[in-house]
């Protein structure tokens, strides 16, 4: 895979005066702050408790008492889906840093090294490929149970050979470059050449890509607690929340729809914020999925 | 009456004026050479008049070509014109072609648009054309695809596409500048007949003065956009009245003043190449074959005094490259050994290779590529301090630096800047003080001024031979220019499919070269002189 | 050619071999004695020997291996414990349900992420450009299982287009069957072929920036014909690559999908398999899956060498 890199020339301050003037990005970054301030917020205060059941408001509409309604336990929707991101982000979050944590170093490592080390580690990588990341967090499931932790481990898994392949293409391309030549002609090793050239030229690509796998991790925890195989209840979580929505879709339909949307706005968020991020330092930066 | 007629063009891209009150003109049968240095905007000139330009670019004037007028006529009508009555060759032979068409497709697609022939016919007229551009039906069918074909070979199928209607004007915008010396006087032959043979009008754009004097009988030249000077090829150049076209020529030939070569010391060489060879694997013809060996370096043996400056030539593929990069240690050889100041550099490793290192730097083609672009320049021209025994303190290596920048006429200020707020000159005397920082015996620089424009050339030979006269560092110097080599250095090797072939004082080989590939070498690089002479020969 | 399609093959073949031995190793580390889950916890030390050794699971663990490998290839897979059915009669069954889906699916997605695509590219910055990518923006973002259940709430509860989920099986019919795909190939497909088009457009909008297009500008194509003719095929790469990615999470998608919709597939075999902890349903099923991706990987670097005869040249 070659991967063409536009390293921007531009000075720190020329480029934040750039990001606000960029749409996206500033959308991104507003969105991405809210559902931030939501999560850490609802540590400290919730419109109301998540834990206490008030069967006597049981699916109620949404009202003034109740911006988004309330669920089969008369629990408050709104509280639960501002507790519910913290689930959320935390899974996505240490996700992404297993990922960057352990496929950034192997895809760094195999650019530099190149021959059959990188050849191993990539046909490593395909095999973690062939293992969706729903399928992987099935069979983590199956042995050790259910369970966020385990959730995180399996999207983690699976954002390895991503980041991997990612700092391999964007490596690969800085490689061959003759500012490289000059710093092995001075003298410097694969692994310092590597600290002070390579990663400093792909950090770009990969903070877009973090960005990416943030909103597809949030998406994917959605998914596996909705089967019940990610966070167990009584902690909410948006997925399960649309779980126990499904079935009082008659009754209740906003039971279903301000956790989903809680989904699509966050994914969005962050979506913009990675797009924002590539149009202003790379605009010609290939982006992966 | 002309051809083509531009009056009082000017051209904006966004806010950016491009081009100012350009005039220009183009007979039939004539050639007109575009010249001017980069960001002249002879480029735009040319997309103008096809009227392919960026969507941001704003033209005014009047560009008039055989009756019609280009700035006001509808995409339809250019998309008549363009190919039929207008072909256009480009700079980049290896992108210009479309990777997963075959060459033949490519060729006939304009014919069979612009006539409505049958494929077959136009099949047919697509590969007599290739036949007309050197690319026989034997070897090339027309079922092959651009990457089975060579820089040069890609540029005679774009030629054939350009051409294949025989359009009353070609535009060729630096059609050989991304090809070596032989290739290059090869495809301006071709452009020459074909424009003879069908009378058809030639604007050649190019930043090189010999290869527009060649070429063109009439000349333009450009800068920032507008006309400095026009007229008869042979007068603009013989007479050099306009103080910018006298600017060009002389840095074109420009010679750095150098006193005697530096005292060749007969002790110990500096740097011993000891048939050297290095093969690369080839690519496998089968799963089951073995792969066949290229040879990029075979048996090579040379030997530099200290202080002696000494040129590698040679068309590109031929070697000099891959054998700059052994003498750096950067690449190993399959065989042979080189010797550093008496010592082995072949098969150590990089702690010990530290020592060497130190005493043998390096300067890079390519001004913007060979600095990362994350870094400020105090830490980029240090670099090579790493391997120092001593490493020194911050405050020495802000001093070495500062002085390393002096040395190449960069002030101190210039080291909190970051590589992008130079031109690409100031970025050729950073590679340098990066090169001299440890006070190295040799620096090898690999084709260290082709990218530059003459007048910027010009200055970066001086202070090569500057240099080399101060500080008295031996270069070898890795060029396919003979007039770089002519101008810079003492001793000359003639490369050619990975042997040298012939070696001599630089003079002697360059006025009188022995060897087929020295002779084809020296008889195709353009020369300023020899190319005005001609021109007035010619006219009486 | 051929060099290069041996080396995709053997790549293939050893990803699945690995992949296998990852499955086994999986199967092996579980808690839990298989043959003592089959006889029920009242059964004698003795019994679960007896059938530990029918089983073959007191064989040395490379034999087992070997041995469980075999049956795979022979479409073995050995029995439900819950169902008491051999395995391959389960997935037989439920894959002529998700298979369907799935490919519904990919089409839908392809049909509708392509065009847009190529609109999209080729009126760059224009309206039509910001509407179709905004729509794609917000499609990436959305959890195919909520739109699942927005579709159900509008198409069948409310509008009662559709039914609401189950599967009458082909029996009754093509198209009762494919009625009630149609939802659930709908959910799968939109966020998918969101994607598809922001790829598609951005892989034309950086060919048409190459030499190329502007060499075939200059011959007189207009524009419409440059992008058809010329670009379309060079950004056919980037979009292979999703569409083989995308299958693989087309087939992921099927485990939710399925079980919103209360489709008897393959999906939502292996999730009530997982409840009641059937594991040789599991690991048939995952491995079925992870085979299914790596052929399909196969196939893309396959249509590759089609599009692009640089890989086809090594003669």
């Amino acid at each position: 895979m070659t991967l063409h890199i536009d390293i921007s020339e531009e000075t720190f301050g020329s480029t934040l005066a750039k990001a606000f003037r960029n749409t996206a990005f500033v959308a991104g970054f507003v969105i991405t702050l809210m559902i931030l301030a939501m999560a850490v917020v609802s540590y400290a205060w919730t419109p109301y408790d998540v834990t206490k059941l008030v069967i006597s408001d049981k699916t109620q509409a949404p009202s003034l008492a109740h911006w988004f309604g309330t669920d089969h336990f008369g629990r408050d929707i709104l509280s639960m889906v501002m507790v519910g991101a913290r689930n959320s982000i935390a899974v996505a979050l240490v996700a992404v840093g297993i990922g960057m944590g352990v496929g950034v170093p192997l895809g760094a490592f195999a650019a530099a090294r190149g021959g059959l080390v990188d050849e191993a580690l990539m046909r490593l990588n395909d095999l973690v490929f062939a293992f969706p990341a729903l399928l992987s967090a099935i069979m983590i499931t199956a042995i050790f149970g259910p369970g966020a932790v385990n959730a995180i481990i399996a999207i983690g898994i699976f954002n390895i050979p991503v980041f991997a392949r990612v700092a391999r293409a964007g490596a690969l391309a800085i490689w061959p470059r003759e500012f490289i030549l000059a710093a092995r002609a001075a003298g410097k090793s694969s692994a310092q050449i590597t600290i002070e050239h390579v990663l400093p030229n792909i950090a770009t690509l990969l903070l877009v890509q973090g960005t990416i796998q943030f909103a597809l991790g949030i998406l994917a925890e959605a998914g596996l607690s909705y089967l019940g195989l990610g966070a167990q209840p009584p902690m909410p979580s948006w997925g399960r929340m649309l779980f126990d929505a499904q079935t009082r879709m008659v009754v209740a339909p906003w039971m279903a729809i301000f956790p989903g949307m809680a989904i699509v706005v966050a994914v969005l968020g962050l979506n913009l914020l990675g797009d924002g991020i590539a149009d202003i330092l790379d605009p010609k930066s290939r982006r992966q999925r | 009456m002309s051809l083509l007629d531009i009056e009082n063009l000017s051209l904006t891209i966004g806010d950016t004026p491009i081009l100012r009150g350009v005039e220009l003109s183009v007979a039939p049968g004539e050639v007109m050479g575009l010249v001017g240095e980069s960001g002249s905007g002879k480029s735009m000139t040319a997309l103008t008049v096809m009227q392919l330009l960026p969507h941001a670019a704003r033209a005014t004037g009047r560009v008039t070509f055989d009756g019609i007028d280009i700035l006001t006529a509808s995409e339809d009508q250019m998309c008549a014109l363009r190919g039929d009555d207008i072909g256009m060759v480009f700079q980049e032979p290896m992108t210009a072609l479309n990777p997963v068409k075959t060459i033949g497709e490519q060729v006939a697609e304009g014919i069979r648009w612009h006539t409505k022939a049958s494929r077959a016919e136009a099949e047919d007229r697509a590969r007599k054309m290739l036949d007309r551009v050197g690319l026989p039906s034997a070897k090339f069918p027309m079922s092959r695809y651009p990457h089975e074909l060579s820089g040069g070979q890609r540029q005679r199928v774009v030629i054939a596409i350009a051409c294949a209607l025989k359009p009353k004007l070609l535009i060729a915008d630096e059609p050989t500048t991304a090809l070596d010396v032989v290739l290059q006087a090869q495809i301006l032959d071709l452009l020459r007949d074909l424009v003879a043979e069908s009378r058809m009008g030639l604007l050649l754009i190019s930043h090189d003065l010999a290869v527009v004097t060649e070429m063109a009988d009439r000349i333009t030249i450009l800068r920032h956009g507008e006309v400095m000077e026009a007229g008869d090829t042979a007068r603009t150049l013989s007479e050099q009245l306009h103080p910018y076209t006298r600017q060009l020529a002389q840095a074109s030939m420009h010679v750095p003043a150098r006193a005697r070569p530096h005292g060749i010391e007969t002790g110990r060489p500096l740097l011993q190449v000891e048939g050297v060879t290095r093969d690369y694997p080839g690519r496998r013809a089968s799963p089951f074959k073995r792969a066949p060996t290229i040879r990029a370096v075979d048996d090579v043996s040379l030997s530099m005094a200290p202080g002696q400056s000494v040129a590698l030539v040679g068309r590109s593929g031929c070697g000099k490259s891959t054998l700059a990069r052994m003498i750096l240690a950067l690449d190993r050889p399959s065989s042979g050994t080189i010797r550093f100041r008496g010592e082995a550099i072949t098969g150590k490793s990089q702690a010990e290779l530290k020592p060497a290192r130190r005493d043998m730097q390096v300067v890079f083609q390519d001004p913007y590529g060979s600095f990362d672009p994350r870094q400020k320049v105090e830490k980029l021209v240090a670099e090579p301090l790493h391997v120092l025994e001593k490493k020194p303190t911050r405050t020495e290596r802000r001093e070495m630096v500062a002085h390393a920048l002096h040395e190449v006429g960069l002030g101190i200020s210039d080291m909190d800047k970051y590589p992008h707020e130079f031109s690409g000159g100031q970025r050729q005397r950073l590679s340098i003080a990066r090169a001299i920082i440890t006070r190295p015996k040799l620096v090898v620089a690999d084709e260290p001024v082709s990218a530059l424009d003459v007048s910027i050339r010009a200055q970066i030979l001086d202070l090569f031979a500057e240099l080399n006269q101060k500080l008295g560092i031996a270069y070898l110097f890795i060029t396919h220019d003979l007039t770089v080599a002519r101008a810079i250095t003492d001793e000359v090797l003639v490369m050619h499919d990975g042997k040298v072939v012939e070696r001599g004082k630089t003079s002697e080989v360059l006025d009188h070269p022995q060897s087929e590939a020295a002779k084809a070498l020296v008889t195709a690089a353009p020369d300023l002189h020899r190319a005005i002479a001609k021109r007035l020969r010619e006219q009486g | 050619m051929t060099a290069y399609l041996l080396k995709r093959l053997a790549i293939a073949i050893a990803t699945l071999v690995l992949a296998s031995m990852v499955v086994f190793a999986v199967l092996e580390i579980l808690p839990g004695d298989p043959a003592r889950l089959m006889l029920g916890m009242n059964a004698s030390a003795d019994q679960v020997e007896l059938l530990r050794n029918q089983m073959g699971l007191n064989a040395p663990l490379a034999l087992r291996y070997l041995h469980w490998a075999g049956g795979l290839l022979s479409l073995d897979f050995g029995r439900s414990y819950t169902y008491s059915v051999p395995v391959i009669d389960l997935v037989r069954e439920r894959l002529a349900v998700s298979l369907p889906l799935a490919l519904i699916a990919l089409a839908l997605s392809t049909i509708i992420a392509i065009p847009v695509g190529l609109f999209s590219a080729s009126r760059r910055g224009r309206a039509g450009d910001t509407i179709s990518m905004g729509a794609a923006q917000l499609g990436v973002a959305v959890p195919n299982f909520w739109f699942a259940l927005m579709l159900i709430y509008v198409f069948a509860v409310w509008l009662r287009l559709v039914p609401a989920g189950g599967f009458p099986g082909w029996s009754a019919g093509v198209w009762p069957a494919l009625k009630s795909l149609l939802l659930p190939a709908v959910a799968l497909a939109l966020p998918q072929a969101a994607i598809l088009a922001r790829v598609t457009r951005s892989a034309l909008i950086e060919v048409l920036n190459e030499d190329y297009i502007r060499t075939a500008r200059a011959k007189g194509l207009p524009y419409r014909a440059v992008l058809w003719r010329h670009a379309l095929r060079n950004a056919m790469i980037p979009v292979l690559t999703i569409l083989g990615l995308q299958f693989a999470f087309l087939l992921a998608g099927t485990i939710i999908i399925e079980n919103v919709f209360y489709l008897p597939g393959l999906g939502r075999l292996v999730f009530q398999a997982i409840t009641q902890r059937d594991l040789i349903v599991v690991e048939s099923v995952v491995m079925l899956l992870v085979a299914a991706v790596i052929a399909v990987n196969l196939l893309v670097d396959l249509s590759y060498a089609v599009v692009d005869p640089r890989l086809r040249s090594r003669q």
